[in-house]
C-alpha cells in the first residue's frame, strides 16, 4: 500500500502515532496548547479498534500515577500535557525514573513561570534535561521540529524507553503542537500480546507464574547501602545512553564561520534566518540537537574548532546555552538569542542578533 | 514555487479555515505546506491570523518576518501587516473591513468586496471562499480543482452538498477582485 500523506497538527500526529505504535494506554488532562492530543484520541476511539485505553484523569497528578501503575505491568503507555501540567507530574516522573519504568511523557511547552501564557516557549529545557523532580535521574528527551517528527518520535521514544527501562519525553512547544504540516504516519503495529509483554519485560509486575520470583516495582529503599547501589546502577545506565543515543542534525555546517544551535521550533526559525544571512554573504550553519538529553556535546565541540562564534537560539532566557558552554573547550564567543513568555522571534530578529551580538 | 501568505481578520471570519483549505489544496498537488495559526486569545474574539506557506521545496520556518501576500480582513490587521509585505508583494483587502486604506506604493494592492458579495449571495458564510477566489485569480498557487478535491476530502459527507456553493463563491471572488484605486 502506498504511503498516505496527510495534513495535521503536531498534537494530532502524536495521538495517531500512539495508536499506530500499538500503545496500550493514554492518561491525560487537557491543557492548551496540547489539548488536541486527548481530543484526537477521543475522536479516534482506539478502545474500539486496538483496545488502547484512553482516559481523561481527574488531574495531571492522577494521570502520571496511572502511567506509573500501567508501566509497572509492562504496558506501553503515555501521557501529555503542557508546562504547568508537566510541573504537576514531576513527582510521578521521579518515581517512574527511580523504579526504572518505560513510558512516554509529551510536553507541548507554553510560556511560564507559573500559569504563564498559552503561547509557545522552550523554558522547560532545564526541567526536562536536568531533573524537574527530585533525585539523580535522567529522562531521554527528544525535541521534534516538525509535525513529521512529532509522529516519528512517538515510536522512537517508546523504543528507547523500553530498551533502557527509562521514561522518555517528547519536548515540543506550542508552535510544533499547533501547526499543520504534511505527515506520513507510521504503519499500524498491533499491540503486544500478554505473552509478548512477559517475554519483553521479565521485570514487570503482571501476575506471577509458578516458579518465578515476585517482581517488585518500587523506588523506595530504606537501606542507604542498597540505595547507593541503585544509584550507581542508574548512573551506569545513563552513561550507556549517553554513549549510544545522541542524535543531532547539522545543516550547512561544512563552510560555516558561525553556528546557530537551536532545537524544536527555533531550529525551523534558524533555518530561515540562515537562508536570509547567506543571501547577505554570512556563512552560518545550524546544529540542531534532536536529543536534548543525551546532549550532543562532542558534536558541538568538534564544530567549535572551525567557527568564530555560536548563537544559541531558544525561547527562554538562556538555558541550553549552558550545555553549549559546557561543550565548547576553546574561548570562541557564545551568545544567546531568544524571546520569553510566549513571544516567538521572527527570522529577521535572529539575523539582527547574529550581526549585533555575535559578529560585532 | 514558494508562496508565503498571511491571512488576518476577526475571529469568526473563517480566517483559519480559509488557510486550511489552501493548505489542503497544496497537499492535493503534492506541494510542501505549513499552516501556523495564532492560537492565542485572538481566536476568542480579537484578531485571528494564520501563516500559510506553499512550496515545491522543504519549508524552513513556519514563523515569518515578511510575506509575499497578505490577505487583510480588518483594520487592526492592516496596521499590523501592511509593513511586513515584501516589496513587489501583494495585499488583498476586504472593502467592508477597512476604513483607512493601505498606502504603500511598492506593493500591488487589490480590493475585494467579499462581505458585500456574500451578503448579495445571501450567504455570509461564503465570505472566506470569495476571498480565496480573489487570491487564486491573482496567484494561481493551486487550481480550483484541487480546492474542491480538498473540500471533498476534508468535509464530512453530509456537507458535500455545500461544495457547489463553495465553488460558486470562489468564482465570484475571481470575478470581483480589482486593483485598489
Amino acid at each position: 500500500m502506498a504511503e498516505e500523506v496527510v495534513l495535521m497538527k503536531g498534537n494530532e500526529a502524536i495521538a495517531h502515532a500512539a495508536i499506530r505504535c500499538g500503545a496500550d494506554g493514554y492518561f491525560g488532562y487537557p491543557i492548551t496548547p496540547q489539548s488536541e492530543v486527548l481530543e484526537t484520541l477521543a475522536e479516534e476511539k482506539p478502545w474500539e479498534t486496538t483496545g488502547m485505553v484512553v482516559l481523561q484523569a481527574e488531574s495531571e497528578v492522577a494521570a502520571i500515577n496511572m502511567v506509573y501503575g500501567a508501566a509497572a505491568t509492562g504496558k506501553m503507555v503515555l501521557t501529555s500535557s503542557s508546562s504547568p501540567g508537566v510541573s504537576l507530574k514531576q513527582e510521578g516522573i521521579s518515581y517512574i525514573a527511580g523504579a526504572e519504568l518505560p513510558c512516554l511523557i509529551v510536553n507541548v511547552m507554553r510560556g511560564g513561570p507559573g500559569l504563564g501564557t498559552i503561547q509557545p516557549s522552550q523554558a522547560d529545557y532545564f526541567q526536562s534535561t536536568k531533573g524537574g523532580g527530585h533525585g539523580d535521574y535522567r529522562l531521554i528527551v527528544l525535541a521534534p521540529s516538525s509535525v513529521q517528527e512529532m509522529a516519528d518520535f512517538v515510536g522512537l521514544a517508546f523504543n528507547l524507553a523500553f530498551k533502557y527501562r527509562n521514561p522518555a519525553m517528547i519536548l515540543a512547544d506550542g508552535v510544533i503542537g499547533q501547526m499543520m504540516e504534511k505527515v506520513v504516519l507510521p504503519p499500524f503495529r498491533p499491540r503486544r500480546t500478554e505473552e509478548e509483554i512477559i517475554a519483553q519485560c521479565p521485570w514487570a509486575a503482571n501476575g506471577r507464574k509458578k516458579g518465578r520470583k515476585p517482581n517488585i516495582i518500587t523506588s523506595l529503599e530504606l537501606d542507604p547501602v542498597i540505595m547507593e547501589q541503585r544509584n550507581i546502577h542508574l548512573q551506569a545506565k545513563y552513561k550507556e545512553i549517553e554513549k549510544n543515543e545522541v542524535r543531532c542534525e547539522e545543516i550547512q555546517c561544512e563552510d560555516a564561520e558561525y553556528l546557530i544551535v537551536a532545537f524544536g521550533s527555533c531550529a525551523r526559525i534558524a533555518m530561515k534566518a540562515i537562508e536570509i544571512a547567506r543571501e547577505q554573504g554570512i556563512k552560518v550553519g545550524l546544529l540542531r540537537p534532536i536529543t536534548l538529553w543525551p546532549f550532543p556535546y562532542d558534536e558541538i565541540e568538534l564544530l567549535s574548532h572551525h567557527i568564530k562564534g555560536i548563537l544559541v537560539l531558544e525561547l527562554n532566557a538562556g538555558q541550553m546555552i549552558e550545555d553549549v558552554r559546557l561543550a565548547v573547550q576553546n574561548n570562541i564567543k557564545i551568545v544567546h538569542s531568544g524571546r520569553m513568555g510566549g513571544i516567538v522571534p521572527d527570522p529577521d530578529e535572529v539575523v539582527d542578533d547574529l550581526k549585533e551580538k555575535l559578529m560585532k | 514555487m514558494k508562496e508565503e501568505i498571511i491571512i488576518s481578520g476577526f475571529g469568526g471570519q473563517g480566517v483559519l479555515s480559509m488557510g486550511k483549505i489552501l493548505a489542503y489544496s497544496g497537499l492535493m498537488e503534492g506541494k510542501e505546506v505549513t499552516w501556523m495559526p495564532a492560537y492565542g486569545p485572538e481566536q476568542r474574539g480579537g484578531t485571528a491570523n494564520v501563516t500559510i506557506i506553499v512550496s515545491d521545496e522543504r519549508i524552513s520556518s513556519p514563523i515569518l518576518s515578511r510575506y509575499d501576500t497578505a490577505i487583510i480582513l480588518n483594520q487592526p490587521s492592516l496596521e499590523k501587516f501592511e509593513s511586513k509585505i515584501k516589496p513587489g508583494g501583494t495585499l488583498i483587502y476586504d472593502g467592508y473591513g477597512i476604513i483607512e486604506p493601505p498606502t504603500r506604493k511598492d506593493i500591488n494592492i487589490y480590493r475585494i468586496d467579499a462581505m458585500d458579495a456574500a451578503t448579495e449571495m445571501n450567504n455570509t458564510k461564503a465570505f472566506n471562499m470569495i476571498v480565496l477566489g480573489g487570491l487564486l485569480k491573482l496567484h494561481p498557487i493551486v487550481s480550483i480543482e484541487s480546492v474542491l478535491k480538498g473540500l471533498r476530502k476534508t468535509l464530512p459527507e453530509r456537507h458535500h452538498h455545500l461544495i457547489p456553493m463553495n465553488e460558486a463563491a470562489i468564482r465570484k471572488g475571481m470575478e470581483i477582485i480589482r486593483p485598489h484605486e
